[in-house]
């Protein structure tokens, strides 16, 4: 029946190409388990560092000493010794760095003779010396009082001490910030005129005037400084040592053993939460990164706000006014190219234009007078503007892309109704593109965000004061430096002074950055798609 | 009193760098009636249509040679503006394409890119083109809706709309059924019948029933030279030159 009308002609699959079907689909699957692979290990590892530990206390028995410790597992390794027996070893955090030096300590598992988990375990957050753990013993008052922990008013009475030495730290900022800050301030000016104008008794009154300020203010500040000492917390490490924590550096109580599920959950959501809305301490690896985010997002949005106008610019004389040739292929390549430089050419680039020259040119023009360099120092502002020529050439070329995908006839159609070129561009061609000038912004935002090193050269500390963008006039501060998410990482797990510490940091930073480029990608995205649907393009 | 050569076209020959697309074309085209032009492709219809509101000005590398004159002034005079002369001839193309805008703003386009945007004018502007283009009563519950959201038909007679909104005195029809079905098709020929009253039209078509439907004088051009030119009926039923009846009876395209 070979030979049979119905019968069709077959070839192997090799020749109808299937294989490569396959080929194809290996490729993309490999791409996406390697990208899920990273999310799912720094989600994991991220939100983990958040979650609180079962506290246990280890009866140890090491060259024939007994001792007890308490804490938390963080990691299991196996270690060979010298004679290659491996040992099972077992990392605990600690806590306690003033009994005991390191806060984490390495245990081989054969020396752990009991495990327990009593319920009255705290785990104690302060300002400095990291988290203790112990079981608490007594509240001692400045004023000679004394709550023991089996007094029924002890839990009240710690939250309250709590409370109120926050609300002393909060107070004692403002003083310190606020307060001392516009006082010298006016000092500084005062000293000014005194140089300039000579001195007057007016002047010599008000230095006078503020001087009585200042030292009320020092004395108000001492005070709050001595009642943050006046209390403390008494505790008992698990070993049997004292320790005693001044109710000033008191941030958080927490019974991990005592919590239920909702309790341990309520506890990674409040300690998430002071993540996102706090200041860092201890060398960043303690507190939150508040300061970074916010550097981050306002360096991005400020980049976008600088590279989006001057982008579709230029894209639009490239595309619709320049004559095509060969000197405008040349410059087509050349951004595109552009686009390839490593990016720390970019960060030296700024660093000798923006803060050297452009900084220097204003300094000498308006801060003739200050002491400091105010814009011939790496800032916020210069930041962004090296940033924004780094990412400008992602935007020409997807505008130049938008743009030609405009059809040609409806440019003619513009024409035909009697407007000028321009007229045509700006009401049809641009809102017609701009759906995809915005896919140009997205990606340049999205890779302004990630950006780290031409950023440590013009402008990203570790740790920087005050945000570029706060309460005292004028209110936005572009000259000055700022904390970086990207940054904030690379320092946290290359520079950091005690990188166990700040390993969870690292992801849980790591997560943060990603969720902000995503969070700015959704935004920006979904601004785009009501601009589609708005200016939805015809069927063909 | 309609002027017989509304349009004259004297002597005109175009060129695309090398090559010359007309030859010497000599042709009037009188007031108030719709003149079609047809011939195969790329005999230089389209060509010549897009000269009279110097559309072709936009392609690089074309010169021309002659004049087309309108209403006596010439097209080509250097110190003519072509945004004023396009705004006396509107121009409808073959594939409608109305802008991404509302239905209102695709018709008072013209009007906004000439500075006028008394909001009363408009509103009477958008209303007469619109039953103008008997698009009126389909659309005017959606002026503020995306022009996107119409039929293919509705579309184009938009397009006719916008094209009429600025009352040009001349209407340049491209192929303007050729992306559409018969129904809006023979929609837009009625709709060409009834605008004659108004404007001078010219066509250009690939349809012989849509030439001989809608228009009075028809212009068949070869080659870029123009063959025939005379009243449609005359033309198709008794064509003087060979090459037209051979075209018009389907023995080449």
């Amino acid at each position: 029946m070979a030979d049979s009308p119905t019968a069709f002609a077959t070839t192997g699959r090799s020749r109808t190409g299937e294989p490569f079907v396959w080929l194809t689909a290996a490729g993309l699957t490999v791409g996406v388990i390697l990208t899920l692979g990273l999310l799912a290990l720094v989600m994991v590892k991220g939100l983990e560092s958040f979650w609180p530990a079962r506290l246990l206390v280890l009866e140890v028995e090491r060259d024939g000493q007994a001792s007890r410790i308490a804490g938390y597992e963080v990691q299991e390794r196996t270690r060979r010794d010298l004679d290659g027996v491996s040992h099972e070893e077992v990392q605990v955090f600690r806590g306690n760095r003033e009994l005991y030096g390191e806060k984490f300590v390495f245990l081989d598992r054969a020396d752990i003779r009991g495990t327990s988990r009593p319920g009255d375990l705290l785990l104690v957050e302060r300002l400095e010396g990291g988290n203790v753990i112990g079981r608490a013993v007594a509240l001692e008052f400045g004023d000679g009082g004394r709550v023991g922990a089996d007094a029924p008013e002890f839990r009240e009475r710690l939250e309250a001490l709590i409370d109120e030495n926050q609300d002393r730290r909060d107070e004692l900022e403002d003083i310190e910030k606020e307060q001392i800050g516009r006082n010298a301030k006016q000092v500084k000016e005062l000293r000014l005129r005194e140089r300039t104008a000579g001195p007057s008794e007016a002047i010599r009154v008000e230095l006078a005037e503020l001087q009585a300020e200042f030292e009320r203010l020092d004395r108000e500040r001492g005070g709050i400084r001595e009642r943050l000492e006046a209390d403390h917390f008494l505790l008992e490490a698990a070993d049997g040592g004292e320790l005693r924590i001044a109710g000033g550096e008191l941030l958080h109580v927490f019974r991990p053993n005592e919590a239920g599920f909702f309790g341990r959950l309520g506890e990674m959501l409040r300690r998430g939460w002071s993540f996102l809305s706090t200041d860092p301490r201890e060398a960043n690896t303690e507190g939150g990164v508040y300061p970074a985010i916010f550097g981050t997002v306002v360096m991005t949005l400020v980049m976008s706000l600088f590279v989006t106008p001057f982008g579709v610019v230029a894209a639009i004389y490239l595309r619709e006014y320049a004559k095509q040739g060969p000197l405008v292929r040349a410059v087509r390549i050349s951004v595109n190219n552009l686009a390839g430089v490593p990016s720390i050419v970019f960060g030296v680039f700024g660093l000798a234009f923006f803060i050297y020259f452009v900084g220097g040119v204003v300094d000498d023009a308006f801060f003739p007078n200050s002491e400091e360099p105010v814009y011939k120092s790496g800032g916020i502002l210069w930041a962004s503007l090296t940033l924004a020529l780094l990412t400008v050439p992602v935007v020409i070329v997807a505008t130049e892309e938008a743009l030609a995908a405009v059809p040609r006839g409806v440019r003619e159609a513009a024409l035909a109704c009697g407007a000028s070129k321009w007229q045509a561009i700006q009401r049809v061609v641009l809102p017609a593109s701009l759906p995809g000038i915005l896919t140009g912004v997205i990606l340049a935002m999205a890779r302004g965000a990630g950006e780290v090193a031409p950023l440590m050269l013009v402008g990203v500390v570790k740790s920087a004061p005050d945000l570029p963008i706060d309460g005292t006039s004028p209110f936005v501060h572009p000259e000055r430096q700022f904390m970086h998410l990207g940054f904030h990482i690379y320092d946290l797990g290359f520079q950091s002074p005690d990188s166990e510490a700040a390993k969870p940091m690292v992801f849980a930073t790591t997560l943060l950055l990603i969720a902000i480029v995503v969070v700015m990608n959704l935004a920006a995205i979904v601004i785009r798609n009501r601009l589609r649907k708005k200016y939805a393009t015809s069927s063909f | 009193m309609t002027r017989e050569d509304f349009i004259a076209v004297d002597q005109f020959s175009f060129y695309y760098r090398e090559k010359q697309a007309l030859h010497g074309i000599d042709m009037a085209i009188p007031e108030r009636q719709v003149t079609a032009l047809i011939g195969p492709s790329g005999c230089g219809k389209s060509t010549l249509l897009r000269n009279m509101n110097r559309m072709n000005d936009l392609v690089e590398g074309v010169r021309h040679e002659g004049d087309i004159r309108l209403n006596g002034h010439s097209l080509y005079d250097p110190k003519v503006e072509v945004i004023s002369l396009r705004k006396r001839v509107g121009m409808v193309f073959q594939k409608y394409n109305p802008f991404a805008k509302t239905v209102y703003e695709n018709v008072v386009f013209s009007l906004r890119v000439a500075g006028r945007n008394r909001k009363r004018e408009l509103d009477e502007v958008v209303e007469r083109s619109l039953r103008s283009a008997a698009l009126w009563d389909e659309v005017k519950d959606r002026l503020h809706d995306s022009a996107f959201g119409l039929s293919g038909g509705q579309q184009q007679r938009l397009c006719i709309a916008r094209a009429i909104a600025n009352q040009p005195e001349i209407l340049l029809m491209d192929e303007p059924c050729a992306a559409l079905d018969p129904t809006a098709t023979l929609k837009i020929e009625a709709l060409i019948r009834e605008l004659k009253a108004q404007f001078t039209i010219v066509i250009v078509t690939h349809n012989m029933e849509q030439a001989t439907r809608c228009s009075d004088r028809t212009a068949f051009l070869y080659m870029g030279r123009l063959i025939e030119y005379g009243d449609t009926k005359q033309v198709f039923e008794n064509p003087r030159q060979d090459e037209t009846e051979a075209y018009i009876s389907g023995r080449f395209s």
